[in-house]
């Protein structure tokens, strides 16, 4: 009887729905997802996985880990990512090598696709959680990830 | 014929005082229309707040909650809002039936309340064929969608408008045949009538079985004739834009929106009345308090709504044709050897009596 199977199969799930979004509603007080954003902005952090902008970080010596290999540029569909380099000399070995003047970020361009950091062989760029991006002069989205004086973690390279 | 009005006597005696009977009974029946219109006017800005909260509980979010205490007068706002906006419209379009159409729809709406028994007192009209009224009255709000849709000259509007039809031509027989059911058991069209057989237990309980498959049938055709998901074929947001009523604004779209909580309200209320006696509260207990019967039947009712609003936050969106399935091959021929079955039972007395 395939018609009256079919019935209670229906009624079935259509309760089982209707018992998950029931249990959905019930502890809705306790699990909301939504922020109050203005009123918590101090309390606000946002999740690991949250893209908001391509950063690099910088450790207590002003190093950053970035070698100028150019992978992050190349990589980037959209040429947000500019990095003007030079050659400079390395104190121990007296070789020329390549080394990051700037590292230019346009965050006006960046499609938050995450490839530049998959393919960074050293990790030097993540994910910022920075969520409040709006500015008013669209100038300042151009940004220089590396700080002024800056320079790389020696030994990164091995 | 005169019809009773039965909370306008106090009125109307009123009036009577002061002017011939026949001009008391036209500015008593203006006067209780403009009560109706104005109270429903503003519990159906209420429960548009309800569904939104509700919705946001379902989807673990917490709704609108910002305008005056828990966002009370949000929607409110919102209609300010509306009526401050230009109304639009397209060029080439029929102007008379593209402005027509949204009055058919509430008017068809609010013409509804006025039949259903508040209390034993407050009931505007107790006609002697009110359900027969209310499922004439509540498919003519169709002819505003399908108006609506063909004035706008845009072919999603006319889509949601033709979609529209189908499915109230289809719905509108299970909707009939399930409150033809429970007619069986009272033996009566009148709603004060329907409601006094039902002192000897709520009419879900007298028919047993085959009431609570007309209540599940009448649900689910309720459900779908007030357009909401998941039979909001009609607006279908991710297919048609906002189907029939894709061109309007301002205050002409308000009122397509008032009238499908409006309408809501009244598939709701036709149940509570039907289904579980109105205004009569459960097992009697607050038989000597007779205007209490407003709350009970607002309680009722807004269990009904809530219902409604679980399925259309639990259900996906049908196909048409599975629309048309349900309907046709599953819904009416179910429906119709339920109809023998409550006529058996009522034959042999297996009513169960309180
Ligand atoms: S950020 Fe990474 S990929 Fe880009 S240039 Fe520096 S080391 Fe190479
Ligand atoms: S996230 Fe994507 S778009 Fe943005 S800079 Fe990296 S590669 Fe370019």
């Amino acid at each position: 009887m395939g018609y009256f199977s079919n019935i209670f199969n229906g009624i079935k799930t259509l309760l089982t729905g209707m018992s998950i979004t029931g249990k959905y509603f019930l502890n809705s007080r306790k699990g909301a997802i939504t922020q109050q954003y203005p009123d918590n902005r101090e309390t606000l952090k946002m999740f690991d996985r949250f893209r908001g902008e391509v950063i690099m970080p910088h450790d207590e010596n002003n190093e950053h880990a970035c070698t100028g290999c150019q992978k992050c540029e190349i990589a980037c569909p959209n040429g947000t990512i500019e990095i003007i380099w030079d050659r400079g000399i390395d104190e121990e070995t007296g070789k020329k090598k390549k080394k990051i003047d700037q590292f230019v970020y346009h965050l006006s361009m960046c499609t938050m696709c995450g490839l530049c950091i998959d393919v960074c062989p050293t990790d030097a760029i993540e994910w910022g959680q920075n969520f409040e991006n709006s500015v008013y002069d669209r100038t300042a989205l151009t940004r220089v990830l590396n700080e002024p004086e800056s320079k790389v973690r020696a030994g990164i390279e091995d | 014929m005169r019809i009773p009005l039965s909370i306008t006597d106090n009125i109307q005696e009123w009036l009577v005082s002061m002017m011939s009977e026949s001009a008391a009974s036209y500015v008593a029946m203006i006067i209780v229309a403009l009560i109706y219109l104005g109270i429903f006017a503003i519990a159906g800005l209420f429960l548009v707040l309800i569904e939104r909260r509700v919705a946001a509980w379902f989807q673990l979010r917490i709704g609108p909650n910002r305008v005056g205490f828990q966002g009370l007068l949000q929607t409110m706002a919102d209609a300010l809002k509306l009526v401050s906006k230009e109304l639009t419209g397209t060029d080439r379009a029929d102007k008379f039936l593209y402005n027509l159409a949204p009055y058919f729809v509430i008017i068809s709406a609010l013409m509804a309340l006025g039949v259903m028994p508040f209390t034993k007192e407050f009931q505007a009209f107790d006609i002697n064929i009110g359900i027969f009224f209310l499922i004439a009255i509540s498919s003519i709000g169709v002819i505003g969608i399908l108006l609506g849709g063909w004035a706008s000259n845009n072919k999603f509007a006319l889509i949601g408008a033709m979609r529209s039809g189908v499915q109230t031509i289809s719905y509108e027989l299970s909707v009939g045949l399930s409150l033809l059911t429970m007619i069986l058991l009272t033996g009566s069209l009148q709603l004060s009538e329907i409601v006094e057989v039902q002192k000897g237990g709520w009419l879900i309980v007298q028919g047993h079985i085959p009431a609570i498959i007309a209540f599940m049938i009448y649900m689910i055709a309720g459900t779908a004739e007030t357009n909401r998901a998941p039979f909001d074929m009609v607006e279908a947001e991710s297919e048609l834009g906002a189907g029939f009523h894709t061109e309007y604004s301002g205050m002409k779209f308000a009122y397509f929106f008032l009238a499908e909580f409006i309408n809501m309200f009244l598939i709701a209320a036709i149940a509570a009345t039907v289904f579980f006696g109105a205004w009569l509260s459960p097992f009697g207990i607050t038989e000597s308090i007779p205007w209490l019967g407003v709350f009970w039947f607002l309680a009722k009712t807004l269990v009904l709504v809530f219902l409604m609003m679980w399925f259309r936050w639990t259900f996906p969106r049908l196909r048409v044709d599975q629309l048309l399935t349900l309907e046709w091959k599953y819904l009416l021929p179910i429906n119709l050897v339920n109809i023998v079955i409550m006529a058996f039972i009522v034959w042999q007395k297996l009513i169960i009596q309180i």
